[in-house]
């Protein structure tokens, strides 16, 4: 009772996960800009000292690092688009009364269930080399036998568009199921009134289902950068960032740098980049969803 | 008319095609889990990857045999049961009192939450590895639990449903003379069910799949999940896909049986998570 006195109760409910949010977000993201400021070497005998920029510095000239960020901007470039179109894709196709809508979206959604260790390890049998490869043996099925066997995930080329591909299948169920709901939010009316008018099929697409979705595929596609920034499972299992660093990322660069190397401040660097990355591209979402009520109110 | 029903078996084409390769990996590990192992690999590449043939569950004695995996599926319960009720009651009450509560503070470290809303765990993992080896503080359950208990994304979906609660239901409690906690846990969270649905399904997902973290602060079997065992376990000589893929199938089907059965909850969760962004 005396306590509630000195603290309000607002504070008192909301105590335990502003704690815990200081102590396991904040302080830790303060900490990884520190210690980005200072030359920390667990396995380096030379005392630790305040060195300003100098670790940045150092990461945009390091070419593993610009690789694997380049890796991951790329990585990006063609996940977010695709899996957003192919989301939109899937969901217009539920988005009419079919027999066994419910079925097919289960279907689709199903792999996001499943761990990312596990799916990368199931793909991997999937791109094994050689004929008996499953990716191999369908792609000589279809070609009619022209296709030569190809060892996906240790060629250079295919290694990290192979894990796109495995990304998406896991991912975008979860961005179909978003893209739904936003469909069935759109009045149905608007179409009606179209209809009346003697818009097409196409027209009504342009002007109707793209505006009203537009709130919604700025957010589904905010949330698969973020996503796609964070890939790590499937390159630490699958590859290990090969071959030839090929399929490295700021994310694995980070687990890297600070597991395996013990570099300290480079690991609170790369950190930071990431976070810069992710307010960046959150930052660049907001702005580009308020303009929605701006038009809707001309 | 005719056009509408060309339309319709157009979709129909493709969506049946669409499920077939979405389904094609899971029926490759589920068929794969049943077959002797000699059959696994040599099979992949056709049509007889998806039929088991002669069933057998010696992959799945073979899982037992090798490694702890009771011990791995009773970590993953622990870690993720501990994290999703935990979390329940920490965010369910800061979105209550950012949404219902007046206090001093509320507007700033509402902001503060929001800002860290979008930060996924893996961009504070490595910083946070520091922190907790600083702290000596490795390789048992607490750090694979109470990291991740606060979630600020939790909290936003409690509060954006409370938000739109009637404030007629608390007046009603407080003229029953019910203090705040009371007013909370027996009428708020009775009618609150969707959204205490749509975050345990969430963080349930999130965590039952989690990878860096472990990696990062188990050392032995002792305390690791399932979701970093199936790694190890595809790293431990001899390779046999049989093995791995009953593994497979164990760990998942916990997940699938929860979601075949409130997979109206999982949708309305991420729903949830869209719609309000």
């Amino acid at each position: 009772m005396r306590l509630r006195t000195l603290i309000p109760t607002g504070a008192l409910f909301a105590l335990p996960a502003m704690a815990g949010l200081t102590c396991f977000v904040a302080i830790p993201f303060l900490l990884a800009i520190a210690l980005s400021l200072t030359n920390l070497h667990l396995a380096s005998p030379l005392p630790v000292a305040f060195v300003g920029a100098t670790q940045f510095v150092r990461l945009f000239e390091d070419p593993a690092f610009i690789r694997a960020l380049l890796n991951s901007l790329l990585f990006a470039a063609v996940v977010v688009p695709l899996q957003t179109v192919l989301a939109l894709a899937l969901a217009l196709l539920l988005n009419r009364p079919l027999l066994g809508r419910a079925l097919f979206r289960t279907l689709f959604f199903m792999p996001v269930v499943f761990p990312l260790s596990l799916v990368s390890v199931i793909w991997i049998l999937i791109y094994a080399p050689g004929p008996d490869g499953m990716l191999n043996g369908f792609l000589q099925f279809i070609s009619l036998g022209h296709w030569q066997p190809r060892d996906f995930l240790h060629d250079p080329v295919l290694a990290l568009p192979a894990i796109m591909l495995t990304s998406i299948w896991q991912g975008v169920g979860f961005q179909m199921v978003i893209v739904l709901a936003g469909l069935q939010n759109i009045p149905e009316q608007l179409y009606e009134a179209a209809c009346l008018d003697g818009a097409g099929r196409w027209q009504r697409f342009w002007h109707i289902t793209l505006p009203g979705l537009r709130n919604t595929l700025i957010f589904v596609m905010l949330v698969t950068t973020i996503l796609a920034f964070r890939l790590f499972e499937q390159v630490q299992i699958m590859t290990h960032g090969g071959p030839n660093r090929a399929t490295a990322t700021v994310m694995f660069e980070a687990v890297q740098a600070a597991f395996s190397r013990q570099q300290v401040a480079q690991g609170a660097a790369i950190t930071v980049v990431f976070f810069v990355v992710v307010v960046a591209v959150t930052l660049l979402q907001r702005r580009l969803s308020v303009q929605v009520p701006r038009e809707a109110s001309r | 008319m005719r056009r509408r029903l060309v339309a319709t078996m157009l979709s129909y084409a493709a969506l049946a095609l669409l499920a077939l390769l979405f389904v094609a990996p899971v029926l490759l590990m589920m068929a794969g889990s049943l077959k002797p192992e000699a059959r696994v690999l040599t099979e992949a590449g056709s049509l007889k990857a998806f039929l088991p043939g002669n069933w057998t569950l010696q992959n799945y004695r073979d899982v037992f045999a090798r490694v702890d995996f009771a011990r791995y599926l009773g970590n993953s319960l622990i870690i993720t049961g501990s994290v999703v009720v935990a979390g329940l009651v920490v965010n369910s009450l800061a979105g209550y009192a950012f949404a219902r509560l007046a206090w001093r503070g509320r507007r700033l470290l509402f902001t503060l939450t929001l800002a860290i809303l979008v930060l996924p765990l893996e961009a504070i993992a490595v910083p946070l590895f520091y922190q907790v080896t600083w702290m000596g503080w490795r390789d048992d359950y607490l750090v694979q639990i109470l990291p991740f208990i606060a979630n600020a994304f939790s909290v936003y979906l409690f509060y954006t449903f409370f938000v739109d609660l009637p404030p007629e239901l608390e007046e009603a409690a407080r003229l029953d003379g019910a203090g705040p906690l009371r007013t909370f846990a027996t009428i708020i969270v009775p009618n609150s069910k969707p959204v205490f649905a749509s975050v345990a399904i969430l963080s349930f997902l999130g965590q039952w799949g989690v990878f860096i973290w472990p990696l990062l602060v188990t050392s032995g079997e002792r305390v690791r999940p399932l979701s970093l065992a199936i790694a190890t376990f595809y790293t431990l000589p001899p390779l046999q896909w049989g093995d791995i893929f009953a593994f497979g199938v164990m760990m998942v089907s916990p997940i699938l049986v929860v979601f075949l059965f409130f997979q109206r909850w999982f949708v309305r969760g991420v729903v949830a998570t869209g719609l309000k962004g």
